[in-house]
């Protein structure tokens, strides 16, 4: 990010710098005239330049040239690098905010849009051969944000990476789980016992191949959301360096020039100072100030996301569980032989879920955040109680009450009685605290864009500005020896 | 590529992974001894055509052989209407607890309609309770999973399981069998334009789907005719179920989706799945003969003599009325088998 002021600038006042760049006549012609406008001209700086070389390391003038090259140079490159890397910071910053966290968020939706879909089929699978019209509507929505989803993913990666390998995965899976599910519709709706055995087919196509290439997807745009995290909190090293170097550099100028003159002020190099030095803080400053925003929205917003789409999903995946314990009603077991193969799954999904909460609730840094997960941790005790009763209603034989337990009697308010209510109020209170993460996440992450807004461009201006500042100085200095 | 023309190693290859799982079963060393003596025990399938490995693995020959040592396991207790302790605490608690099955079509499943258990033993438990406590609703089902039929009974969460559950050597020194109430047998299911003829060479390199553990798999590894019959990578988390299932209905799925050629199950749960599928049929003859009873538990002797004393009723004609509305459809006409006392 050159800036257009400073090759002028420093080019003909600078003469020293001559020696690095061979002698070109459209150059000379250029820079003249481009400086012929506010300082004097220096003599013939270019055509000089071999003079001044041989010159240089034996006489004053050409040490004074040498090192007023060198000050112009350095303030430059700071102001450059700065520039550079302030605007890599915030370009990282700004894909943070803009596109990698809204990718990870929608990974994790398209998790739950999946889980949600298998645990709704369920459900209105156990509701008779007559599927109730919200809960197919559900089903519908879920495949439909998954896919629309999918496609959103797709167009943001490369095409080679993990997360294209995952997306195809699940652009091949859903048609196949969606087929299987409508045939399993197919079938209950003739009342025949098939329906359950696609059903449970569907979701183990579900539960062993799409939830886990969502998973991963997921795992992958959040590793891609780090790894802009962490370029943006990546401190300026180059620029701190060379901004701390050219201050060393323009001190120790001063002070030599102190001895030999007594004099105590150049305004020329003092700007370039004060510039050197406005730089270095801006530039640490926003990069403290963005560096703590975007830790606070690691800290307070993604890693409680994190849990709290981990809980959301265990509990979706334990609700999808139960509905099926009702489907397969004893016809499956463990891998030992000795359980329900569903009720063990329940059973997991619902430790997942209340470790996820609590892990949540010691995160949560405010009420605000802390109220929706009191709630759910509640629904979900509740939810607990009432699987175990109707457990204990099914394993009595009363299938009836059982099944009236788990998704609610039909149109009558013993549905809040159910642990279908309880499960849809985890669910609703869990939406609560994720968006007040989200919201709080992208409150940090925006206040780390905005700390770095101005920076590139205002460093290398103020560089500019030394640079000359630098070179005015010196020269003032060498004019004195004409 | 069609498992026909699959290059013959790999088949031996996924046969060889087959014996895995069935070394897994814990009948590695019996599988060596009958290896040995497979031309002896077995000399008459000696021209049948067979894998590289030769016919399916003795395993479940040497399972059946251990089994098998006692003869006439169907024979069981003289009726009898006597009360005994058993029996008297069914009438104190005014309820017959029947462990069954909730997911086979027209044996024991539930109508998706009205909730309600329906089928061939529904109906013969509820004749039951009828008998003994004088109302066909005095009776509470519950959902017993196969394997643990035996246990449901020892643990007394039952007084009886009427769940196609088929009396044979091992299982009467667990539990107490009733007179048989119906006679069946493995036996091949597929597509009604499906090459396959039955239990036969015409399986040779097809895919056939069979329940984990079920005595169909056995029967399968005993004599698969070069049959697939394992997963790739069974047991582990590679394991995608196609061809061994949690449930035997859930082969018909597996079967409709073009993932299985055929399916191996007894036949009165091939019925049922026949029963849902008009392209599908029952092919060739079951190749195994085994009776379904009613069990109860080990000792509760006045209660199996009671039941036995229900199914003599029960056979002189409303065996006939059940097996007319669940099974003739799927099975054509039957009679249902005599019973054999001791």
């Amino acid at each position: 990010m050159t800036q257009p002021p400073s090759a002028p600038a420093a080019a003909p006042h600078g003469p020293a710098a001559a020696p690095a760049r061979p002698v070109v006549p459209g150059q000379v012609s250029r820079a003249a005239a481009v400086g012929a406008a506010p300082p004097p001209p220096a003599r013939g700086a270019w055509a000089t330049g071999r003079e001044v070389l041989r010159e240089a390391a034996t006489t004053e003038p050409g040490r004074l040239r040498i090192l007023g090259a060198v000050l112009a140079l350095l303030v430059l490159a700071l102001g450059t690098v700065a520039g550079l890397e302030a605007a890599d910071r915030a370009g990282s910053a700004e894909a943070v905010v803009g596109s990698s966290q809204p990718l990870s968020a929608d990974a994790a939706a398209i998790y739950r849009s999946l889980a949600d879909a298998d645990s709704t089929a369920a459900a209105g699978f156990l509701a008779g051969t007559l599927e109730p019209a919200e809960s197919r509507a559900r089903y519908d929505r879920d495949l439909a944000t998954a896919s629309r989803l999918l496609v959103k993913a797709a167009a943001n990666t490369d095409g080679s990476d993990e997360s294209a390998r995952e997306i195809t995965a699940l652009g091949e899976l859903l048609p196949r789980y969606a087929g299987l599910m409508e045939r399993a519709r197919a079938a209950n709706r003739q009342g025949l016992p098939l329906g359950g055995a696609y059903l449970r087919y569907a979701n183990q196509e579900m539960t062993t191949r799409l939830l886990p290439a969502a998973e991963r997807l997921y795992a992958a745009e959040t590793a891609r959301l780090h790894r802009d995290d962490d370029d943006a909190r990546t401190w300026p090293h180059l620029a701190l360096g060379v901004g701390v170097l050219a201050l060393g550099v323009l001190v120790w100028a001063q002070r030599r020039e102190y001895r030999r003159t007594h004099r105590v002020f150049s305004r020329g190099l003092l700007a370039a100072t004060a510039a050197t030095v406005v730089v270095l803080l801006w530039l640490a400053g926003a990069h403290a100030v963005a560096r703590a925003a975007l830790g606070s929205a690691q800290t307070e917003g993604q890693q409680s996301l994190q849990l709290l789409n981990e809980a959301r999903i265990s509990s979706l995946k334990a609700r999808a569980n139960e509905n099926l314990t009702q489907v397969a009603r004893g016809a499956v077991l463990t891998e030992d032989g000795k359980d329900d193969k569903y009720e063990a799954e329940y059973a997991k999904g619902m430790a997942a879920l209340t470790d996820a909460l609590a892990r949540a609730t010691r995160l949560a840094e405010d009420e605000a955040g802390r109220t929706p997960l009191t709630e759910a941790t509640a629904r979900a005790g509740e939810w607990r109680e009432r699987h175990a009763a109707a457990r204990k209603l099914g394993e009595a034989g009363d299938y009836q009450a059982a099944l009236d337990r788990i998704i609610g009697p039909k149109g009558t308010d013993g549905a809040k009685e159910s642990a279908g209510w309880s499960f849809d109020q985890v669910d609703a209170a869990l939406e609560r605290a994720l968006a007040h993460e989200q919201e709080q996440f992208t409150r940090s992450a925006r206040g780390a864009v905005d700390a770095l807004t101005g920076l590139p461009l205002g460093a290398a201006a103020l560089g500019a500005l030394g640079a000359l500042g630098a070179v005015l100085g010196i020269n003032r200095r060498l004019s004195e020896y004409r | 590529m069609t498992p026909d023309d699959e290059p013959v190693a790999r088949r031996a290859a996924r046969r060889a992974r087959g014996w895995g799982g069935v070394a897994a079963m814990g009948v590695a060393c019996a599988l060596t001894a009958s290896l040995t003596l497979l031309p002896l025990t077995r000399g008459g399938d000696a021209a049948a055509p067979t894998g590289p490995f030769g016919p399916g693995p003795g395993a479940g020959t040497a399972l059946q052989a251990k089994a098998d040592t006692c003869e006439n396991p169907e024979a069981s207790l003289r009726p009898s209407t006597e009360d005994g302790p058993s029996v008297t605490a069914i009438k104190q608690r005014g309820k017959l607890i029947v462990g069954v099955d909730q997911s086979s079509y027209r044996w024991g499943f539930r109508d998706p309609e009205t909730g309600t258990l329906e089928g061939f033993d529904i109906a013969l438990a509820r004749a039951i309770a009828k008998d003994l406590l004088g109302s066909e609703d005095a009776v509470v089902f519950r959902a017993v999973p196969t394997n643990q039929r035996i246990a449901a009974l020892d643990g007394g969460t039952v007084d009886l399981v009427v769940r196609t559950m088929t009396i044979n050597c091992k299982r009467i020194k667990q539990v107490a069998f009733s007179t048989a109430y119906f006679r069946a047998g493995q036996q091949v299911l597929a597509p009604k334009t499906s090459p396959i003829t039955g239990h036969d060479a015409s399986l040779k390199g097809r895919r056939i789907c069979t329940a984990e553990g079920s005595t169909a798999h056995e029967a399968l590894v005993e004599r698969s005719f070069g049959a697939i019959i394992e997963d790739e990578g069974e047991g582990t988390p590679a394991d995608r179920n196609l061809l061994t299932v949690p449930n035997q209905l859930d082969c018909l799925a597996r079967l409709q989706m073009g993932e299985v050629d055929a399916i191996v199950t007894d036949n009165a749960l091939a019925a049922g799945q026949a029963a849902q599928d008009p392209a599908v049929e029952l092919k060739g003859e079951p190749f195994t003969e085994e009776y379904y009873g009613v069990a109860a538990r080990l000792g509760n002797d006045d209660l199996v003599r009671r039941v036995n004393k229900v199914l003599e009723d029960y056979r002189k004609g409303r065996w006939q009325e059940a097996y007319g509305v669940w099974l003739e459809a799927g099975l054509g006409k039957a009679e249902p088998p005599e019973p054999l006392y001791k």
